[in-house]
């Protein structure tokens, strides 16, 4: 192999980038918006869930209980009711998704020390939102009962009693619990892997296509000079889309970086090569850009998205899809992206998913040098 | 005979088939060292799929062939070093500017960086390009694409050059000046292998080989191809409604084939069979007067037609069906 044939390559592929708006928008501007497009709309955190009130006691217990979902974060307040006909119309039009309704002995039972009931209701047309926010509402309700508990404890002169459970939790790796924190660093992942297989998939077939190939391969250039060079200028932009899309996680979403940003680059650098090498083959193999080009969108896109558990839990799956999963290679990668942004963890604790990277990297190179023929058919 | 020392291109039993087809028939003949060689063919002869398989581009079916003594089978790559090729269709990068592309082949065949400023110009100045280097290769015209191409081709003084139909769809006056650089290449030492189906550009080369259906038909320079047809004359008739009168004329005793040749028919005639007046007669007594009929010199034209007649009529219908 010799650098300055692979250094020639690369140049006027370089050149090739720089005159065709269509392939530079593809590489730049499409991560942009997928990023913009998906970090706003995916989110999975379910927060100031529409809450109707009917409070039917309207008494000092009541209201207290009424504060306490009012001062939640999770709910907000959105009506007032008076009766039911008025809280069904607010869950019928999607006004409210749930509603309290405290009933009228609530206070004298609450007041006397016996049990009260109340109603909680809920539209569980979107059933993963519901069963969150009825999670909310049972932490909402079983802490003012504990704490009248204490109190009914303490009006008996029993001093010093406590409510026989309590669990002290602390968060770890994204404390504010925001689904944007591990989604944004996995979606990095995700659009590395079709961006990179897309540009790359375009770049032989067109030679063969448009006929320069003919010539190229009447010289003494050699494969992986050829596919070497070609990969290099897709490599600078894999790596300006990262660091865009690293600042955008920033500035923009507020996504908190606990680990090391050069092993995140380095890590990633390993990764691209794989999957700019994956559309390398596509392209060599199909010799004509959209076929190459559908193949590269349909071996990445779904897998990168479905089984690399960018968003989607791995652990949940049934087995044989998890199975499936160890040959994606976006799942190291979204593991070691997950892993530096939210656990701030070292090449140490990574060192496994590193070196599958490495060798899916190393393996694709390989591939796609092997394949690629000087020859006519 | 050429002499070993002398050979460049070596071709023996030269067989390509695609499926049942047989673009290329064992074709056997030899290129020396310096010359203009010709193939000269009509379309889908073979002419492109020899080339390719000598450059290393296509692989034979069977026979073999050596160029600047490398086997093109086993040594692909060390033939692909002593070669410029330039192929039918304009294969630069015409996103690339005029100068880009020179660069990236100079880059490609790794010409020392002591002599790269040197080549470039030289061929630069060689193609006439100095006021178009930052042209565009897609903003060329088609003789100025083909200067470009042939001078990416030589920047690394290749000993041997393949040019496939290099002055299709060129201009007269392009095609002049593109010939004129071939004869100076061919002048400092290196061997030029064309395609073409122009006739009269065929007279310009120093050897052609004529191909037929894959087939070599015939071998030598323009001279000796034209005085090798000794057993027939070439009869020019001038006469009105030729394209009638050319059934006739094909039908006399003696004549061999008959072509349209210009407002006139050429007849290719057996020797001593019937004179250019006792054609004359015939036609005129046909019903076509005629303004002259006489033996000239024999054009390519005539010795390629007649030759492939007499290939057609030898290999009787079955060729027709093959073919």
């Amino acid at each position: 192999m010799n650098a300055r044939r692979l250094l020639a390559v690369s140049r006027k592929e370089f050149l090739h980038v720089r005159r065709d708006p269509r392939s530079l928008g593809l590489g730049i501007a499409i991560p942009v918006v997928l990023l913009l497009l998906f970090g706003y709309v995916l989110t999975l955190d379910v927060d100031r869930v529409p809450l109707a009130i009917w409070d039917r006691s309207r008494t000092p217990e009541s209201r207290e209980l009424v504060s306490r979902f009012e001062g939640s974060r999770y709910f907000q307040v959105g009506l007032r009711a008076e009766g039911y006909p008025e809280v069904e119309e607010a869950i019928d039009d999607g006004r409210v998704l749930a509603a309290l309704v405290i009933p009228e002995d609530f206070g004298g039972r609450v007041r006397s020390d016996r049990s009260s009931i109340v109603q909680f209701l809920l539209d569980a047309s979107e059933a993963n939102t519901a069963t969150i926010a009825l999670g909310y509402a049972e932490t909402v309700v079983s802490g003012y009962s504990a704490d009248l508990e204490v109190r009914w404890a303490q009006a008996k002169g029993l001093q010093g009693v406590r409510p026989p459970l309590d669990v002290r939790y602390r968060v770890w790796f994204n404390t504010d619990l925001e689904s944007r924190n591990f989604i944004i660093p996995g979606l990095i992942s995700v659009i590395m892997m079709i961006i990179a297989a897309l540009l790359t998939s375009l770049t032989v077939a067109r030679e063969w296509e448009q006929g320069t190939m003919e010539q190229l391969i009447a010289t003494p250039v050699t494969a992986p000079e050829l596919i070497l060079g070609k990969l290099l200028p897709y490599f600078v932009i894999g790596m300006v889309d990262l660091a865009v899309a690293v600042a955008m996680g920033k500035y923009l979403f507020h996504v908190p970086m606990r680990g090391s940003l050069p092993l995140l680059f380095g890590i990633a650098a390993v990764f691209l090569v794989g999957a700019l090498s994956l559309g390398m083959l596509f392209s060599v193999a199909a010799r004509s850009q959209l076929p190459a080009s559908q193949m590269a969108m349909a071996f990445t896109f779904l897998p990168a998205y479905l089984l690399s558990g960018f968003v989607f839990s791995i652990d949940s799956m049934p087995r044989v899809v998890r199975a499936v999963t160890y040959l994606v290679p976006s799942r190291y990668f979204v593991k070691v992206i997950k892993g530096i942004y939210l656990k701030g963890v070292g090449l140490g604790t990574l060192a496994v998913d590193t070196a599958l990277l490495l060798i899916f990297g190393a393996a694709m190179v390989l591939a796609a040098t092997r394949m690629f023929r000087k020859k006519l058919r | 005979m050429i002499a070993p020392g002398e050979i460049s291109v070596s071709v023996r039993d030269l067989t390509r088939r695609f499926g049942d087809f047989v673009a290329v028939n064992r074709l056997r003949f030899e290129v020396r060292k310096g010359e203009v060689f010709g193939f000269l063919g009509p379309n889908g002869a073979g002419k492109s799929t020899t080339i390719r398989m000598l450059c290393g581009l296509l692989a034979p079916t069977e026979g073999e062939a050596t160029v600047a003594g490398f086997d093109v089978r086993t040594q692909a790559e060390t033939v692909k070093k002593q070669i410029g090729y330039m192929s039918q269709r304009f294969s630069l990068y015409e996103d690339l500017t005029v100068e880009e592309n020179i660069d990236f082949f100079g880059g490609i065949y790794r010409i020392p960086p002591g002599r790269k400023r040197g080549r470039k110009e030289w061929a630069i100045r060689m193609a006439g390009l100095s006021d178009h280097l930052r042209t565009r290769a897609a903003h060329l015209s088609g003789g100025w694409k083909q200067r470009l191409a042939l001078g990416c081709a030589i920047l690394h003084e290749p000993p041997v050059l393949f040019l496939d139909e290099p002055t299709s769809g060129t201009d007269p006056i392009s095609r002049r000046s593109f010939w004129d650089l071939i004869y100076s290449l061919s002048g400092g030492g290196t061997t030029v292998f064309l395609t073409t189906h122009h006739m009269d550009e065929a007279e310009y080369c120093d050897r052609l080989g004529l191909v037929y259906r894959g087939e070599l038909v015939a071998i030598g320079s323009p001279g000796e191809l034209k005085a090798g047809v000794p057993r027939e004359e070439i009869v020019d008739v001038r006469c009105e409604r030729p394209q009638e009168a050319i059934e006739v004329l094909s039908l006399l005793p003696g004549v061999l084939g008959a072509a349209l040749f210009g407002g006139g028919i050429h007849a290719a005639v057996e020797r001593g069979r019937m004179t250019p007046a006792a054609i004359a007669e015939a036609i005129r007594s046909a019903g076509f007067p005629v303004e002259r009929a006489e033996e000239i010199a024999p054009t390519l034209e005539d010795v390629f037609v007649s030759l492939v007649e007499r290939r057609d009529r030898a290999a009787g219908p079955m060729a027709e069906v093959r073919g």
